[in-house]
């Protein structure tokens, strides 16, 4: 499949817990043009990873609508693929076997075995198709992952801040290796993250989400990111920006205090 | 064979050796009689003569019928009704406080109902036999059919799959050690009320040979009755273990 657009209108989501209603997102506009890599960046606990979830057809929005290529989304939407935090691979199948779990069911056969030979040597997984997610560290559990995820061939990745739980080399080098996969194959991105520095190295555009004190949140602002992909972490114009965006989220930096 | 897996065995053995020695000074001392307890080698002498008469393959092989037809039938209605129960909470709410209940009764309990119903045959001992064997799958399959990680669940919901893909790619094999360990509980059980059965109205096996042997007074037999339990419950148990660590390597 192609990639295709996602369009977010006028969504908002409650959870009743313990009799209490609590709305989490309210309001919440976003259009992400097909290929196109949209950071969704906000302080955690806000409602990033939810809107990620309403995305995919994990959950039903309490208003508005969510359209994948124009068509409202559906239940566990099969032309998305999730890429949680964690790996979340079956513990009885090989990496492999893992891979293969996210094939179309169409695909079957030769096709199929070639495809998870592929998708396994894109995230340089080759050599350990036969090993079991417990045999391998967390970073590759998470490569495994991600390539069941393309296996499917989505319209639309959605990625629920799938590299916080690694180390930060580790968290390097995935980034790099979705850059280069999603020029690859091309899919329209939604990304989930915490991390200010991971959205500006790989967004074509940032959405910040943020609450209002106690209330639901929403869309605050959204950024185009200058500079073709990929980028240069070292870019020195890209440092106003994240200053400016930490400084969104509360964080206070030396360039943001001295103007 | 690996050379620490015969190291495995010898060390397994070196408990009965052991018990065998006691066994054998304890009768020669002459703190009981020998017709309280008879040495190893009258018990084996037993055997001998069992085997002579062709009355030993007999008792063990109704026996292992027994327990194989009816741990069969339990565990398949175990694993059934333990399948609804795990997976729907509809299910779970009608059935489970019934099933409790039923469980809570002995297994003894069970036989002169048994008895009424279905006569002196096999069927009432085949039956108990499944009764025991039920329990133990059904609760153990519900309750790891009910506790598999909803994130999981999540991920096979989002790669497409839902109903029967659904139980066979994610439910099942997640519940797979769960079930098995499930299954051996269930054959141990077996056995138990399987004696329970043949103590009862029956004139073959080896809960026959058990309660026979009390009443002619021979110890010796009771002892080989109850060594010949204890070696095919290991056995069967030893066998389910193998099939079923190939189930879950392949």
């Amino acid at each position: 499949m192609s990639a295709v657009p996602l369009k977010i209108s006028g969504v908002a989501k409650e959870f009743t817990a313990s009799g209490r209603r609590h709305a989490v997102l309210a309001g919440v506009d976003l259009e992400v043009a097909a290929g196109e890599v949209v950071a969704l960046l906000g302080p955690s606990g806000c409602g990033k990873s939810t809107l990620l979830r309403l995305a995919g057809g994990l959950d039903t929005p309490t208003a508005g609508s969510v359209l994948v290529d124009g068509e409202p989304v559906r239940e566990f939407e099969p032309r998305c693929a999730v890429v949680f935090q964690e790996p979340r691979l079956l513990p009885w199948r090989t990496l492999a076997r893992n891979v293969a779990f996210g094939l179309p069911r169409d695909v079957t056969g030769d096709r199929a075995r070639d495809e998870v030979a592929h998708w396994l040597s894109v995230v340089g997984l080759a050599d350990f198709a036969r090993h079991r997610p417990r045999q391998v560290s967390g970073g590759m559990a998470q490569r495994a992952a991600l390539a069941r995820a393309l296996a499917r061939r989505p319209g639309v990745l959605l990625l629920d801040e799938p590299f916080a739980a690694l180390d930060a080399l580790t968290r390097l080098r995935m980034q790099d290796l979705l850059a280069d996969v999603q020029r690859e194959a091309g899919t329209t991105v939604l990304l989930v993250t915490h991390d200010v520095d991971e959205a500006l190295h790989l967004a074509d555009r940032i959405v910040l989400l943020g609450a209002s004190p106690d209330g639901p949140a929403s869309v605050r602002l959204v950024l185009d990111v200058p500079g073709a992909l990929p980028r240069d972490r070292g870019d020195a114009g890209l440092a106003a920006l994240r200053s400016s965006l930490l400084g969104e989220l509360g964080v206070r930096t030396p360039a943001a205090v001295a103007p | 064979m690996t050379v620490p897996h015969i190291g495995r065995i010898a060390a397994g053995a070196l408990l009965p050796a052991a018990i065998l020695v006691v066994w054998q000074l304890a009768a020669s001392a002459g703190i009981y009689s020998a017709a309280q307890l008879p040495p190893p080698g009258e018990v084996l002498s037993a055997l001998g003569e069992l085997v002579r008469r062709g009355e030993l393959w007999h008792h063990l092989a109704i026996s292992t019928q027994r327990v194989l037809i009816g741990f069969a039938a339990g565990s398949a209605l175990g694993l059934t009704l333990g399948g609804l129960v795990g997976l729907s909470r509809a299910a779970s709410a009608v059935i489970s406080p019934t099933v409790q209940a039923i469980r809570a009764v002995p297994s003894l309990a069970w036989v002169p109902l048994l008895l009424l119903w279905l006569g002196i045959g096999e069927t009432p001992k085949i039956v108990l036999v499944a009764i025991g064997a039920f329990f133990p799958v059904y609760t153990t399959v519900s309750a790891a059919l009910a506790h598999i990680d909803p994130h999981l669940i999540e991920v096979g919901r989002a790669y497409g799959r839902r109903g029967l893909p659904l139980l066979a790619t994610v439910l099942f094999p997640a519940a797979t050690p769960a079930i098995l360990s499930g299954l051996r509980l269930g054959l141990a059980q077996g056995w138990l009320f399987l004696v329970a059965a043949e103590l009862i109205a029956s004139s073959m096996g080896l809960g026959f040979l058990l309660i026979d042997s009390q009443n002619t007074g021979r110890t010796d037999v009771m002892l080989l009755a109850i060594i010949l339990l204890a070696v095919l419950g290991k056995l069967s148990d030893t066998l389910l273990g193998v099939v079923s660590k190939r189930a879950v390597t392949v």
